[in-house]
């Protein structure tokens, strides 16, 4: 065997092991800091119109349904949500953060009992100026929704532009939320 | 035809999670067909069951979807469009032959062929023949097998 071919059977595997390994360690670190969920699903509604549904309100709160995205004239964020839901209440403080810098949150109450709604707002405080009840979940059959909590950022006309799949931590907000939220003001 | 169908029904019924019987539609010829699409789609909570052997709430709203369509009539390519229209290609579990699938579909023909060019490369390189022994070596050979 000659020197040439014996330092490629050498290098070959090991060039091989440093690529794999590179990119399991990149793998890792994105799964790490939530920027990365290999159970994820995309969603088809990205860059598409929202879909249309109508929704009864939640007592006390105004409600919107399909139609009421277009016609907002700002971005929204539709936050899909619902009181027997614990990665809803790990998320509560973000979406509250959110509502304090300006961004309008609407929610929808996901098979839930209405009273059981508003207790969950009373003890988490409430981040969303209208609630609307998809008590059958329909509404999140055509969102496209498989578990709670999953939220869409809808821009100002009506157009699906993320979703998120998972409570909302700093840092998907940071990395992910911000600068979609800068590029459609 | 019918009979063969409610005898099939009630034989695999326990494969299926359809745990409460007033999900079924009264019509057999059309549960079976909601059965073998629910059979095609995937439970996107617990994702490599179908939706039709899964116990997630998730699954129980698509078998509602599925029957729902299916009694109005829809044929089963409509009612997997919807579906697809929604939850993406992923929900199918058998994935759509398009520009995106080329390379998973082909992918056994690839390894048949990789493996063929392997074979004929190996046998076109043959190795080269012995090199005789010398007399001085035939002398030993002889001498060690005692003959």
């Amino acid at each position: 065997m000659n020197p040439i071919s014996r330092r490629l059977m050498f290098l070959g595997p090991l060039g091989l092991l440093a690529v794999g390994g590179g990119a399991g360690a990149l793998l890792l670190h994105r799964m790490a800091d939530g920027s990365f969920d290999p159970r994820g699903v995309p969603s088809v509604l990205i860059d598409k119109p929202a879909p249309k549904f109508s929704l009864a309100p939640q007592a006390g709160h105004p409600g919107f349904d399909g139609a009421a995205l277009v016609t907002a004239g700002t971005p929204v964020l539709i936050n899909f949500f619902a009181s027997w839901c614990l990665p809803c209440i790990a998320e509560a403080p973000q979406l509250l953060a959110l509502q304090k810098r300006g961004l309008q949150i609407w929610g929808v109450a996901y098979k839930d009992r209405e009273e059981s709604t508003a207790r969950f707002l009373a003890q988490h405080g409430n981040p969303f100026s209208r609630i609307a009840r998809d008590a059958e979940g329909n509404a999140a059959l055509e969102f496209g929704v498989y578990g709670v909590p999953e939220t869409y950022l809808i821009d100002k006309t009506g157009i699906v532009r993320w979703r998120w799949v998972g409570a909302l931590s700093d840092n998907v907000i940071a990395r992910a939320l911000d600068p979609l939220l800068a590029k459609y003001a | 035809m019918i009979r063969l169908l409610v005898l099939w029904l009630t034989l695999t019924a326990s494969a299926f999670a359809v745990s409460n019987p007033a999900e079924l539609l009264p019509d057999p010829a059309q549960e079976y067909r909601a059965r073998a699409l629910g059979q095609r789609l995937r439970c996107l909570v617990c994702q490599n069951n179908s939706v039709e052997e899964s116990e997630a709430d998730f699954a129980r709203d698509l078998r509602r979807v599925i029957r729902e369509r299916v009694k109005a009539g829809e044929d089963d390519a409509q009612v997997i469009t919807w579906m697809t229209a929604r939850y993406g290609d992923f929900v199918r579990l058998s994935p759509a032959f398009s520009a995106q699938t080329v390379l998973l579909w082909a992918s056994p023909f690839l390894a048949l062929l990789a493996g063929g060019a392997a074979v004929v490369l190996a046998r076109r390189r043959q190795m080269p023949p012995p090199v005789p022994l010398t007399d001085v070596e035939r002398e030993a050979v002889r001498k060690l097998s005692g003959s």
